[in-house]
């Protein structure tokens, strides 16, 4: 967008105040995410930039937070806990999720937008409603407080994502790919393997990678049906944001993003290969 | 499904001059091709069934067993069955006491159900005690001894706790002694039975969650009135640069997008808090002295500005790809046809986008007016939403008034959804 040589003065005034304003805003997005990295690396027990810090002094700096993070009991399980839970889920949300998209796609069910609304539900339903209902579920069935309880509610909460994304996937798909297949010989089985899932497995993969990032960063639910064996990293921010604030919350929330500049990265890759397989986009 | 019993031969057996298509085993084609299609969707439905079941077990039903509770009412009828029948006569807007024999009717239901099961009573306490204060303890006083107790059991009723010598809570005990209630959904709306048993507002200082709804549909709007100003701006510049360059400020928007909830949340909190960023700048800078810190957090500017943070990529992701198929061209026909720049934007380019605008629009309300844990972390008192009332309820000893607060909630959420639905469609949702 640049300015046409035949601008009046104003609106080459206009121009340019519309990309500051629009720079302010971008800088209001991102600068409270990247404004914690250098504070986790603070000397001292505050949140703000020391006159070291400021001087580049490395006495300014320091690991402690780290230190202390890696030492501590309780943040040590609640990042295996993440990582059970979202993995276990992840898989779970991926496998039922991936069938039903398959099938979605396949033929015409009847009664197919109430079973679509079913499906997005728990997209749908705010977290506080969802985790208020299955506190009382997983009470009366004794799974409150326990892994496998904590497991089955962050599947549901992630299958929307997968059924979305892999319909998406297969919208663009050729189905006489699996009907040569077919023609040719190969199982029903063999053909989903060697045909179908090579095609939507981008499609697949991002759906899950979604449905992990909505369990490992999930707290309203855990809230409710978590006990204290099953504390995650969120719960962990929460009791540490409630009751004691201390520079480990920003070692931690650094980790966290490194780890969500990964999954964007992998979710972009994915985006563009199948764009590509799939021929929808040059490159 | 790739049918092999569709290859289809011509039938002339019959010799007849009528070529009848039939199949490989020797069934019509049309019969085959009926029951091919009816395999495929039992299949395709089998593929579905069980995602569907599971979702139908594990979070339709707890959704309608929370809405049940929320009109559910065993307590009294269960464990005072003879208490509500001995009350069927009384008037309750007469502001006399019931007669004797009701109260030889609780002691009577007092001492068995002490006997049967004394979890029973505590869950009696707790219901009592939701619609009448101090009913948890006027039972308890009354309950330990009630195998031993004879009459006149009024007066000593009423000597162990004064409640029993007001008709309120037997009011309560004759009007939610039915299996079902609908007392939480008017505490929900400020309202409450007079004694006569019509509906009348609640006191002045008892109100609450009207006025908490009001306030979490006015922060909601405030937060999307400002994701739309400020996403407006930078989706519109994003989407008339060239895409390479638009990627690439696409990673400032879902930056956020992908970083984790609390870790925005706690951001915010280190930049706004009175020893944070912010101040501390504005203290070093001399603009505010020491002890001019601003409070920014805590407080409802706190959820403003960390919600509208949180929920801006929801708003410029739908309407930066709504923008992006505009074509430039009208923008230039309208300028070369003689319109100003400003008259251009407003008459022109502005129509157009406003599918996305409310899209992304109903998306960021539905999304603030549930959000629980940014209001509960920064909001303090002034920032609360309805959303930490339903928390606090539902693990509190009332939890059938955030049942019904919650299926409240989800009915305004439901009417928006549909609203979603009818201007973008279920099956458009997109992600990233």
């Amino acid at each position: 967008m640049a300015v046409p040589t035949y601008a009046t003065p104003l609106e080459k005034l206009w121009h340019y105040t519309f990309r500051l304003i629009c720079w302010l805003i971008f800088f209001f997005l991102v600068a409270p995410i990247i404004i914690m990295m250098p504070l986790s690396f603070n000397a001292q027990p505050y949140f703000t930039f020391t006159l070291e810090m400021l001087e580049f002094n490395p006495q300014g700096y320091s690991m402690r937070w780290y230190q202390e993070l890696f030492a501590s009991e309780s943040w040590m399980r609640s990042i295996r806990n993440s990582f059970v839970i979202g993995i276990a889920a992840t898989l779970l949300a991926t496998v039922l999720g991936t069938l039903a998209a398959l099938g979605l796609s396949r033929a015409k069910l009847p009664g197919k937008g109430l079973i679509m609304m079913i499906l997005i539900s728990p997209m749908v339903v705010p977290l506080i409603i969802a985790g208020a209902g299955m506190f009382f579920f997983l009470s009366s069935v004794n799974l409150a407080n326990t892994f496998l309880g904590v497991v089955l509610a962050h599947t549901a909460l992630g299958t929307p994502f997968v059924v979305i994304t892999v319909t998406a996937t297969l919208v663009g798909f050729d189905h006489s790919l699996t009907r040569a297949a077919a023609n040719l010989g190969a199982s029903p089985t063999r053909t989903f393997f060697k045909i179908t899932m090579p095609l939507i497995l981008p499609g697949v993969v991002s759906g899950g990678l979604f449905a992990f990032i909505t369990s490992f960063d999930e707290i309203v639910v855990v809230l409710f049906v978590a006990g204290v064996e099953q504390r995650t990293i969120p719960r962990e921010m929460w009791s540490g944001i409630r009751e004691d604030l201390s520079p480990t919350i920003l070692a931690v929330a650094t980790l966290l993003v490194l780890l969500s500049i990964m999954l964007l990265t992998t979710v972009e890759l994915l985006r563009r290969r199948s764009e590509r397989i799939r021929g929808m986009s040059p490159g | 499904m790739a049918q092999a019993d569709a290859s289809m031969e011509l039938d002339n057996r019959s010799g007849g001059s009528v070529e009848k298509m039939v199949t490989a085993d020797g069934l019509p084609l049309k019969t085959s091709l009926r029951r091919a299609e009816r395999r495929s969707k039992l299949f395709a439905f089998a593929l579905v069934a069980p995602l569907l079941g599971f979702l139908l077990i594990v979070f339709i039903f707890p959704m309608a067993q929370m809405m049940w509770r929320s009109v559910d009412n065993p307590q009294i009828i269960n464990t005072l069955p003879r208490t509500v029948e001995a009350l069927e006569a009384w008037n309750p807007s007469a502001e006399e006491l019931p007669p004797e024999e009701a109260y030889a009717a609780l002691n009577a239901d007092l001492a068995e159900g002490l006997e049967r099961d004394r979890g029973a009573i505590g869950r009696l306490q707790g219901r009592l005690n939701n619609d009448v204060s101090g009913a948890r303890a006027a039972v308890r006083s009354v309950a330990g001894q009630a195998g031993d107790r004879s009459e006149p059991f009024k007066d000593k009723f009423i000597e162990a706790n004064a409640l029993w010598g007001e008709p309120a809570i037997w009011r309560v005990i004759q009007r939610e002694g039915r299996p079902l209630t609908a007392s939480r959904y008017l505490r929900a709306l400020d309202r409450e039975y007079a004694p006569d048993g019509s509906i009348q507002m609640r006191d002045e200082g008892q109100r609450t969650y009207v006025a908490l709804f009001m306030r979490t549909f006015a922060l909601s709007a405030t937060i999307l009135g400002l994701t739309f100003l400020l996403g407006f701006p930078i989706s519109y510049y994003m989407a008339t640069l060239p895409m390479r360059y638009a990627n690439l400020l696409m990673i400032f928007v879902l930056l956020p997008f992908w970083t984790s909830l609390l870790v925005r949340t706690s951001a915010w909190i280190v930049l706004l808090q009175q020893q944070g960023v912010i101040n501390s700048t504005l203290v070093g800078l001399g603009i505010i002295g020491d002890d001019q810190r601003l409070s920014m957090v805590y407080n409802m500017t706190g959820t403003i500005v960390a919600m509208t943070h949180i929920l801006l990529p929801f708003m410029v992701l739908p309407l930066y790809s709504v923008m992006r198929g505009i074509p430039p061209s009208y923008m230039r026909a309208a300028k070369g046809l003689g319109a100003k720049p400003w008259t251009a934007f407003r008459r022109v380019y502005f129509p157009q986008p406003l599918p996305g605008v409310a899209a992304g629009g109903v998306l960021v309300f539905i999304i603030s007016i549930g959000y629980y844990i940014t209001p509960a972390l920064v909001g303090g008192q002034s920032g609360r939403m309805i959303s930490n009332e339903i928390a606090r309820h539902i693990q509190g000893d009332n939890p059938g008034l955030g049942a019904a607060i919650a299926t409240l909630l989800l009915v305004c959420v439901m009417i928006l959804y549909w609203v979603y639905n009818r201007l973008v469609g279920a099956d458009n949702l997109k992600l990233g």
